[in-house]
């Protein structure tokens, strides 16, 4: 009787003491990952970045040890997708245990640093002069600079040359709207089909609205001008008279991919990063500019990461942080960096021209980034995902018919200023 | 359990009383004590841990005004009931509270009644019937973003094979997921077909226990197929079915992962249900938002506690007649 339950109390006991255990190991954990940061001279840095294709074997990992070995230091590579990324740093800034190194999608820059939890480059004495003003801008919040872009990509209008021949259309024709879309009508009328693109309810969605939003001369503080609401009749007009399929609604930019790989279509748009994909496909496969309203290139969203150094509470790392940064945004750097990715442009004139020598075939998606403008420009900073929200919204209910065009945008401007006022 | 322990220590020095009685006396409650202590610990510890730890967070987060600067630098400002108020007057609330009710109570129904058909149906044993039995907790055993993903392509509207078959019967195109009307009705069926093996299952189980000499008698009285269903299994079964009702609702409640994966919430707001609009306000777009996220998630969690005594109370009442 004694035996029974002692036994049970023994085992209680230890119990109770291996969760004290298994705590006490926890926080300590948490401690010494604080302890490292605090020591200043150890020699393990850590890097987070929104590429978990790339694993321990890829060019890049070995790309980034590399410059970590310049610096004398080890490089603790840690990647995650752009969304959880974004939402694991600011939980570390939190909790006071940020990575030395931050990649990230340029639009989160802005909300980044909004939180203080990122240092200027000024801080740091890095020299951004070179860098693309275009480019550069997303990361600029009131006038400081919060981190470096490590390449760029955008978007173009990709077009099936098989299909354009067989209805008799030229690529070089279109230069405004109403040339694509009689370059369209021409294409369904052939029995191909016309367009697709992106009208997911995310961030993907704006970004492939923006270059008509922008085409049309429209600002993002005013989502209800009359040349946003032509911008919105230009996509809903397509659906309506069936050149792009009512599934764009709930198309990403992967599907709106597969979709043209398989050869139905005569346009697509997408980025740079399908560039290699574009050469390995079926058909032939070309780009044009996206075209204004009015002719001209349409100023298309810049994609791609910035390289940024989150606030430490111990400045002495910061040396070194500084060397791994600068490794990774020199020309040859950069040009390195774009081959290592097949579909990175350079953020500086000398890493482009650099570029295009190695491979001529990148000059239109230089020229194309050359004139894309960053979605937090404009001083949008941190309201741009708010406003980029409604807009979104705003497609997405026109595209559907649940509301006209302008109706959507004017919910969709009152909406914005709520939220950013 | 704890109590038991303690009372059973309690009582041990009373059995051993030959022993000088004082020091025991006075060492005994105190160990026992600790030893009840003991015992309670780890529950304690695990439930302030994972349970009350992430729910004081939670309330703390909605009544604080996160913004993402105050949320990394810690200085949120307190606002009390603001959040909810926003939330409440936020035109995305009628629609998602409307659009999570139907959802729920649809997928629930037809969840139950198809689950109880099949259970009934594989009651009877036949050959195969383990084999087909099986076969129908594949959508269970499926990963979601699987079976979404799956629902999403065949609900295509230019390319799904929902459509073509409609179209090879002479049927017009319906764009599923990317109309306002069919948004909803889509993720619904989706779910609906997901939650099928999870009623079969305990519905099933359910049926094992009630006594096959009482359908016996039964039919020895002339009852039909249809009146001993009415008759025995369905009133015998209320138990059961109570609780596979409860728990699909509460599963339901909280479903974001199907209808993000098909249709974001979207066309709009015309598939968004609460928690969906929760998960979006907090991971949906690059602008976290917790305060009003957890404001929602609240929402969601009093309305399943109401359920959930709502059910306790209904069992008393049974328990009692």
């Amino acid at each position: 009787m004694y035996h029974t339950r002692r036994k049970p109390t023994t085992l209680a006991a230890v119990g109770a003491l291996t969760l004290v255990g298994v705590l006490s190991a926890c926080s300590s954990g948490g401690a010494a990952a604080g302890g490292e940061t605090a020591g200043g001279g150890d020699a393990t840095y850590t890097w987070w970045d929104p590429y978990p294709q790339h694993d321990d074997s890829s060019d890049w990992t070995g790309r980034v040890q590399a410059c970590g070995e310049e610096a004398g230091v080890t490089i603790e590579r840690t990647a995650y997708d752009t969304t959880a990324l974004t939402n694991q740093a600011l939980l570390a800034a939190q909790e006071g245990t940020s990575p030395d190194v931050i990649l990230l999608d340029n639009p989160a820059v802005s909300t980044l640093a909004d939180t203080g939890m990122l240092t200027t480059v000024e801080e740091f004495g890095l020299d951004t002069s070179a860098i693309d003003e275009n480019l550069l801008a997303a990361g600029v919040v009131d006038g400081e600079t919060y981190g470096i872009p490590i390449g760029a990509n955008t978007l173009s209008l990709y077009y099936n040359a098989e299909v354009l021949e067989a209805a008799g259309v030229d690529p070089a024709s279109i230069t405004d709207w109403e040339s694509l879309t009689a370059a369209l009508k021409t294409v369904t009328d052939n029995g191909d089909k016309g367009i697709t693109f992106a009208g997911i309810g995310t961030e993907e969605g704006s970004f492939q609205f923006l270059p008509w939003f922008w085409g049309a001369g429209a600002d993002l503080r005013d989502l209800d001008s009359p040349e946003a609401v032509a911008a919105l009749e230009l996509w809903t007009g397509w659906l309506e008279e069936g050149y792009a399929p009512n599934s764009v609604i709930n198309n990403s930019q992967n599907t709106v991919w597969e979709e043209f790989l398989t050869g139905d279509f005569g346009f697509a748009v997408n980025g740079t990063w399908q560039v290699d994909s574009a050469a390995g496909a079926d058909f032939e496969a070309g780009t044009v500019q996206l075209p204004g309203r009015d002719g001209g290139v349409a100023p298309a969203p810049t994609g791609g990461e910035f390289i940024m150094a989150p606030v430490q509470e111990v400045t002495e790392r910061y040396d070194v942080t500084r060397q791994i940064v600068e490794c990774m945004t020199t020309p040859e750097g950069f040009v390195e960096t774009a081959n290592t990715f097949a579909y990175y442009v350079p953020p500086t004139a000398d890493g482009q021209a650099a570029l295009v020598e190695e491979k001529p075939e990148l000059e239109p998606w230089v020229e194309a980034v050359r004139n894309a403008k960053g979605r937090t420009s404009d001083d949008l900073g941190a309201d741009y995902p708010v406003i980029s929200e409604a807009l979104w919204t705003a497609v997405q209910n026109a595209l559907s018919g649940a509301a006209t065009p302008e109706e959507a945008l004017t919910t969709a401007q009152t909406e914005a200023e709520t939220a950013t006022s | 359990m704890t109590t038991t322990e303690a009372l059973a220590t309690a009582g041990a020095p009373s059995g051993v009383d030959r022993q000088p009685p004082r020091p025991r006396r006075r060492r005994g409650p105190a160990v026992s004590q600790w030893t009840a202590v003991g015992f309670a610990a780890p529950l304690l510890v695990y439930l302030i841990l994972f349970y009350v730890y992430p729910l004081w967070r939670n309330i703390d987060l909605s009544v604080h005004d996160y913004t993402i600067r105050a949320f990394v630098q810690g200085n949120a400002e307190f606002v009390g009931f603001e959040k909810y108020a926003e939330v409440f007057s936020s035109s995305t609330f009628p629609t998602a509270l409307w659009n999570t009710a139907v959802f729920t109570v649809v997928s629930i129904v037809f969840q139950y009644a198809i689950g109880l058909a099949l259970a009934v149906f594989f009651r009877s044993g036949f050959r195969l019937s383990g084999l087909l039995r099986a076969m129908f907790l594949v959508p269970w055993l499926l990963p979601l973003i699987v079976s979404a993903s799956t629902w999403a392509w065949m609900l295509n509207s230019d390319n799904g094979i929902v459509n073509s078959v409609l179209a090879a019967f002479g049927g017009e195109q319906i764009n599923w997921l990317t109309s306002p009307d069919t948004a909803l009705l889509s993720v619904t069926i989706a779910n609906i077909w997901l939650g099928i093996p999870f009623n079969l299952v305990i519905l099933y189980s359910g049926l094992q226990n009630i006594p096959g000499e009482v359908y016996e008698a039964a039919s020895l009285d002339g009852a039909g197929p249809w009146k001993q269903f009415w008759s025995i299994t369905f009133p015998l079964l209320r138990p059961v079915s109570a609780i596979t009702l409860l728990l699909g609702l509460i599963y339901t409640l909280k479903v974001v992962d199907v209808i993000w994966i098909m249709t974001t919430g979207g066309p709009g707001d015309a598939s968004t249900t609460l928690a969906i609009w929760s998960y979006r306000e907090a991971f949906g777009t690059g602008q976290p938002d917790f305060s009003p996220a957890a404001a929602v998630g609240n929402l969601l969690i009093l309305i399943a506690l109401v359920f959930g005594f709502l059910h306790l109370q209904l069992q008393r009442r049974q328990e009692d007649s």
